[in-house]
C-alpha cells in the first residue's frame, strides 16, 4: 500500500519532468518545478516509512521551505531583472506612504 | 468507550491506506492534467488544486499510520508548510504570468469536426 | 573483481534505477537547452533528484546537504550570476564538439577502467565496511557520546580536514569580496512627512505593482520558521542528519528570502555587510580557537579529550558543539557575502538583449 503510493508519486514526478522539459513558456517550467518539488516532498515522506528511517522527513521539511524561496527567486528575476528591488515595503513609525 | 477506541485502532491502518491511495491517485491525476491541458492557466489549476488535496490526504494517511509520535508532529509540520507556501507560490506564478501579458487561450478546443445540417459529422 | 552480483533486484533497486534515469534525462536536457533560465531550474531539479536518490541509498546526511545547497541557495546565486551575463548560452563552434567528445570519452573510459578494481556494491568485506568503517562505528559511541557517526567523524576524527574545508569556504568568500565587493551599507530611508512622501512617490518607482500582499504575509510567517529550523538542524546534527554546514545554508536562505521580498536595502539594514564580513572570519577563528585552546590545555591540536579530562566524552561533545558553531557562522556569512556581491553589480546588458 505504501509502496503503491510511492510508485504513483514517482510516476507523477516523471510526468512533471516531461512538462518541465517541454513547456513552451517559462511559466510552464516554473509551475512544473514547483509541483515537482511538492511531489518529491511527499515521496520523501512516504519513502521514510518504506525504509524505516524517519530522518528523511527532515529533508522533506527542509525542501518544503527551500522550494518556496527558489520559486520566488525565479519569478522575481524574470520579472524585475534585478535583485535589489523591493517587492514590498514595511511601514516604519512616522512614515506615511 | 474503550471498545470504541479499540475498534478505531483496528480501523486505523485501513483508513490510512485509503487516504494514502486516494492521495496518490489524486496527485497522479493532477500530473496527467498538467501534461495534457492546453493552456498555462488551466495547467495551473490542475497542479495547484490537486497538489494541495493530495498533500493533505497523503500526509493524513502517514500520520494515521505512525500514531502519536514525534514523527507525526514532523509530518504535520510538513503539511502545514506545504499548505502555506504552495498556494502562495501558485499565486506568485499566476501573478507574474498575468503581469507579463500572458493571455489565457479562450474559446473551445476542437477535438472532433463540427456537425453539418443533417446531424452527421461533416 | 568479485564475480557474484551481490545486490538483489528488489523494489528499492527499481526506485534507484528510476532516479538514475531521471538524472540522465535532466542532465541531457541541461546540456541541450540554450535558455539559461530553464537550465538554472533544471539544475535545481537535478539537485533535488540527487538528494532523493541519496536518501534511497541510505546516505541521509549527504542528501540533506544536497537539498540545502541545490534547492534554494544555488538557484538564487546562479540567477544572480545570470543577471550579470546573458540569458541565452552562446553557441559553440562545431570543431569544439569533436574535441569535447574525445576528451569526455577518454575520461569516461579511464573512470570505467578504474571501477573494475573497486569492491562490489555492498560487499561486506571491502575496506570501508570491514576495517575503518567498523572501527568508527564501534568507537564513536563510547569515545564521543554523539550518536550520529557522520557528525562525529566530520567534527572529531577528521576534524582537521573539516577545518581545512571551512577555511576554503572563507577563501571563496574572500575571493568574492575582492572581485565583486559587497555593495556598501544599506541606504536608509528617511522619515518623511505627508507632503514629502507625495513628492518622493515619484522616486519610489523601484517598488512596483500592488505590493505583493500575499507574498509579503507568507514570507513574514515563514522567515522566523526557517531560522528556527536552521537552529534545530544545527543542534540536532548530533543525533540525526544535520550539522553546521546545512544549518548555515538554511539561515542564509532565510535572510536571502527577506532580501528578495523586502529589497536588498532592508536586508542590509538587518544584516549589515560589515557584520557578514566579520562573521566569515569569526567562524574560522572559533574553529581554530578550539584547537588552540586544546594546545594551551596540554593536548594536541583539535584533540577535544583535554577539554574535560575526567570525562573525555563530555570534552568531545563540547568540542564538537563549538566546532559546529564555527562552521555555521562561516558558512552563513560566506553565502551572504556571495549574495551581496552579486547584487552590488548593475547589469550591463540592455533590455532588448534580455
Amino acid at each position: 500500500m505504501i509502496f503503491a503510493t510511492a510508485l504513483m508519486l514517482m510516476a507523477a514526478m516523471m510526468l512533471m519532468l516531461v512538462r518541465l522539459l517541454r513547456g513552451p513558456e517559462l511559466y510552464d517550467r516554473v509551475l512544473a518545478v514547483n509541483s515537482f518539488g511538492t511531489k518529491t516532498i511527499l515521496f520523501l515522506c512516504v519513502f521514510a516509512f518504506l525504509i524505516g528511517r524517519s530522518d528523511a522527513v527532515d529533508i522533506a521539511l527542509l525542501y518544503a521551505l527551500m522550494n518556496f524561496i527558489a520559486t520566488i527567486a525565479i519569478l522575481k528575476f524574470f520579472r524585475y531583472r534585478a535583485l535589489d528591488v523591493a517587492l514590498s515595503r514595511t511601514r516604519r513609525r512616522g512614515e506615511t506612504r | 468507550m474503550s471498545e470504541l477506541l479499540h475498534m478505531l485502532d483496528i480501523l486505523r491502518p485501513y483508513v490510512a491506506g485509503i487516504a494514502l491511495l486516494s492521495g496518490g491517485v489524486i496527485v497522479l491525476i493532477g500530473a496527467s492534467g498538467v501534461l495534457r491541458l492546453p493552456d498555462f492557466y488551466t495547467r495551473l489549476h490542475a497542479a495547484g488544486v490537486t497538489d494541495t488535496l493530495g498533500t493533505l490526504l497523503v500526509l493524513l494517511g502517514l500520520i494515521l499510520l505512525s500514531g502519536f509520535t514525534l514523527l507525526s508532529g514532523k509530518l504535520a509540520l510538513v503539511g502545514l508548510f506545504l499548505l502555506l507556501t504552495s498556494p502562495a507560490a501558485t499565486h506568485a506564478v499566476a501573478n507574474a504570468a498575468h503581469k507579463a501579458g500572458l493571455k489565457p487561450r479562450l474559446g473551445t478546443v476542437q477535438s472532433q469536426p463540427p456537425l453539418d445540417a443533417s446531424g452527421d459529422p461533416s | 573483481m568479485n564475480g557474484e552480483f551481490l545486490t538483489p533486484i528488489d523494489a528499492f533497486t527499481v526506485i534507484d534505477l528510476i532516479f538514475m534515469s531521471m538524472l540522465v534525462v535532466v542532465g541531457i536536457a541541461i546540456v541541450r537547452l540554450k535558455d539559461l533560465f530553464a537550465v538554472v531550474m533544471l539544475s535545481g531539479v537535478y539537485s533535488l533528484v540527487s538528494a532523493a536518490w541519496f536518501v534511497s541509498l541510505d546516505a541521509v546526511d549527504v542528501a540533506f546537504t544536497e537539498a540545502a545547497v541545490g534547492a534554494g541557495i544555488s538557484t538564487v546565486l546562479m540567477l544572480g550570476a545570470m543577471l550579470l551575463t546573458a540569458r541565452q548560452a552562446a553557441p559553440t563552434k562545431p570543431a569544439r564538439h569533436w574535441v569535447a567528445l574525445i576528451v569526455v570519452c577518454a575520461t569516461g573510459a579511464a573512470l570505467l577502467y578504474a571501477t573494475v578494481d573497486m569492491p562490489s556494491f555492498g560487499d561486506p568485506l571491502s575496506a570501508p565496511n570491514a576495517y575503518i568503517g567498523l572501527e568508527y562505528l564501534k568507537r564513536t559511541g563510547p569515545e564521543t557520546g554523539v550518536p550520529n557517526v557522520v557528525s562525529a567523524v566530520l567534527a572529531s576524527y577528521r576534524g582537521y580536514d573539516t577545518f581545512g574545508e571551512t577555511t576554503v569556504i572563507l577563501t571563496a568568500g574572500l575571493g568574492v569580496v575582492l572581485i565583486l565587493g559587497l555593495g556598501g551599507p544599506a541606504i536608509k530611508r528617511k522619515k518623511t512627512s505627508a507632503a514629502k512622501a507625495k513628492a518622493a512617490k515619484i522616486d519610489q518607482s523601484k517598488i512596483l505593482g500592488a505590493h505583493h500582499v500575499v507574498l509579503r504575509v507568507v514570507s513574514k510567517m515563514m522567515i522566523p520558521v526557517i531560522i528556527i529550523y536552521g537552529a534545530y538542524v544545527q543542534f540536532h546534527g548530533d543525533f540525526g542528519p544535520g550539522g553546521g554546514f546545512q544549518a548555515g545554508l538554511i539561515i542564509a536562505s532565510a535572510i536571502i528570502l527577506y532580501a528578495l521580498i523586502f529589497g536588498i536595502d532592508a536586508a542590509k539594514e538587518a544584516v549589515p555587510p560589515s557584520l557578514v564580513r566579520l562573521g566569515a572570519a569569526l567562524g574560522v577563528l572559533i574553529y581554530g580557537g578550539v584547537g588552540v585552546i586544546n594546545l594551551l590545555l596540554g593536548g594536541n591540536f583539535l584533540e577535544y579529550n583535554i577539554l574535560n579530562p575526567t570525562h573525555p566524552s563530555h570534552g568531545q561533545e563540547l568540542g564538537i558543539m563549538f566546532v559546529e558553531i564555527g562552521v555555521l557562522v562561516t558558512v552563513a556569512s560566506v553565502m551572504l557575502i556571495i549574495f551581496y556581491g552579486f547584487t552590488s553589480r548593475q547589469p550591463d546588458i540592455s533590455d532588448k538583449d534580455w
